[in-house]
């Protein structure tokens, strides 16, 4: 009798149902508990490169629960691809629709939080623009410009202060965070990903950016969600952690 | 079958590491005696970063061999196109000295399940496996080397013994052998078999790489040994003497520590390089 792949995948995902017929040790006994380690390695090695990728969450819901929601979610979105590095990429919104953690109702942005620097990490590498390329531009052809930023940016929006919260769960000694919404900008200076809490108006403005709206549009995009948007504090952040890589003037 | 006679690549017969980016400086400091670098395919996969930037390092003074441990070569379905193009891309930027992967199976329904799964050894099971490895080969435009599992079960179906099975494979495709003695020793311990006997009746000849890791015990529901293939400690004594075993029959080859969990320090990792460098000065030709 053959087994078939997929028998054997079903058996393995759940432990419920019986080891696969014609499985044997090297007397021809039933393999039995020997099937156990093709569960154990599939289920731990699954969970490894979801607690590598998300130690705040781990740390806030503890190891424990850490481990029966990754068995949880592996076993309902298995990685897709042999790339491990960045798997768990459905992981934030798993965690938000899932009942019994419903009360931790920042989970799934602070997971955002560790997707994005998971992503930024391997993200392409860019050269950055020089400090003073802006300035050689006319004004009015600067406000006509778009922006290209570098592949490792990522920008997570929340309404919780989830940069404060990934820092007080990974950090020793990080103060307790206090309720405000918090927009983060993912940066890559050189190869470590960096966090950029943005001032007000700050999301909307790379929003825009991001989605390739000129320096004019950009910036009263940045103005309607908050009176006192600094643009000019705004590009020095820009500029300083790398994220511009182009200026592409309209034409 | 490809036609690999005079093709460039090869790996020093001298101990190499598997390679853990903890070690970078270390390795860039002094690597005796360590003279090549193994490197997990799926690793480096990523568009850009660290780990792609230190492997630019690396590369510029070792021999890399690139390991795949996904590609699913012994998968019912048909290779994974996508990833196909992922290790070409890699092999072609890099220029590897060697390309290696598994007798082994872990996507099913382009589900990734990160393990190494077995396969029954039958003649359905070997044309696929040729199928595959002939696909590998023709992307790559060069020889791979297919690696012997660690087993801890049998299939009831199997009409191959697993040496005969690989022979047979490498006739047929013209690839190379990747010979893991400690997959051996694991695997003749977990189903009664005499480790020698299946060193006497591999094709040595074909082998272009030797694997050494670390295992752990268990036992299986009788109380029998279940050894684990878990590359988390140093390598077990009878693992080196089954390595002089089979150093004595084939000849030096490149031999590769493997130690992926559990890492140690750089000196511990080097002492059991020298280790392996002691066996194959007991085979110098």
């Amino acid at each position: 009798m053959t087994i078939s792949q997929t028998c054997f995948r079903d058996a393995l995902f759940d432990r419920a149902k019986p080891v696969p017929m014609g499985l044997q040790d090297g007397q021809g006994l039933p393999a039995g508990r020997r099937f156990n380690v093709y569960r154990n390695n599939v289920a731990v090695s699954l969970t490894e490169a979801l607690e590598l990728g998300f130690p705040a969450v781990k740390s806030l819901i503890g190891k424990e629960n850490f481990r029966k929601v990754s068995g949880l979610f592996l076993r309902q979105t298995p990685p897709s691809a042999p790339m491990m590095m960045l798997y768990g990429k459905e992981f934030p919104d798993f965690l938000e629709s899932f009942a019994p953690l419903s009360d931790i109702r920042y989970l799934g942005d602070v997971a955002r939080l560790e997707q994005a620097q998971r992503e930024a990490y391997h993200a392409a590498d860019a050269q950055a623009l020089a400090p003073g390329a802006l300035a050689r531009l006319q004004p009015d052809t600067l406000a006509q410009s778009r922006f290209r930023l570098a592949p490792a940016i990522r920008l997570i929006r929340s309404v919780w202060p989830v940069h404060d919260i990934w820092r007080f769960a990974t950090m020793d000694g990080a103060p307790k965070p206090t309720a405000q919404a918090q927009d983060v900008l993912v940066t890559r200076p050189e190869y470590d990903p960096e966090l950029l809490v943005l001032p007000q108006g700050g999301a909307a403005f790379v929003a825009a950016i991001l989605a390739g709206a000129t320096l004019t549009e950009a910036c009263e995009a940045g103005e309607i969600n908050a009176e006192a948007f600094d643009l000019a504090a705004m590009l020095g952040l820009l500029l300083q952690s790398g994220a511009i890589i182009a200026v592409e003037p309209e034409v | 079958m490809l036609d690999t006679s005079g093709h460039p690549m090869h790996l020093p017969t001298a101990p190499g590491v598997g390679y853990k980016s903890q070690h970078f400086q270390a390795i860039m400091d002094d690597p005796a005696p360590v003279a090549w670098l193994e490197i997990h395919a799926e690793n480096y996969m990523g568009d850009g970063g660290r780990p792609l930037a230190q492997l630019r390092h690396l590369a510029e003074r070792f021999p890399i061999s690139v390991h795949g441990v996904g590609l699913s070569i012994g998968g019912e379905g048909r290779l994974d196109p996508e990833h196909l193009a992922r290790l070409k891309a890699l092999c072609g930027w890099l220029q590897p000295a060697s390309f290696s992967e598994h007798l082994a199976w872990s996507t099913h329904d382009s589900h990734f399940m990160n393990d190494l799964l077995p396969l029954p050894y039958t003649a359905t099971t070997l044309a696929r496996v040729t199928d595959h490895i002939d696909e590998l080969q023709e992307a790559l435009g060069h020889r791979m080397l297919l690696e012997n599992p660690s087993s801890y079960l049998a299939f009831a179906e199997s009409t191959f013994s697993e040496t005969d099975f690989l022979t047979e494979i490498a006739r047929r495709t013209g690839c190379g052998l990747l010979l893991d003695v400690n997959n051996v020793f694991v695997s003749a311990t977990n189903l009664a078999l005499d480790p020698r006997a299946y060193i006497d009746a591999f094709p040595l000849a074909q082998v272009g790489e030797i694997h050494l890791g670390g295992h752990d015990e268990d036992e299986d529901d009788h109380g029998a040994p279940l050894l684990i293939d878990s590359h988390g400690r140093d390598v077990a004594d009878p693992v080196w003497a089954l390595l002089d075993h089979t150093l004595q029959r084939s000849g030096p080859r490149p031999l590769l520590i493997e130690w992926d969990a559990n890492v140690p320090d750089w000196p511990m990792l080097a002492q059991e390089a020298r280790r392996a460098a002691r066996a194959l000065e007991k085979v110098a030709v």
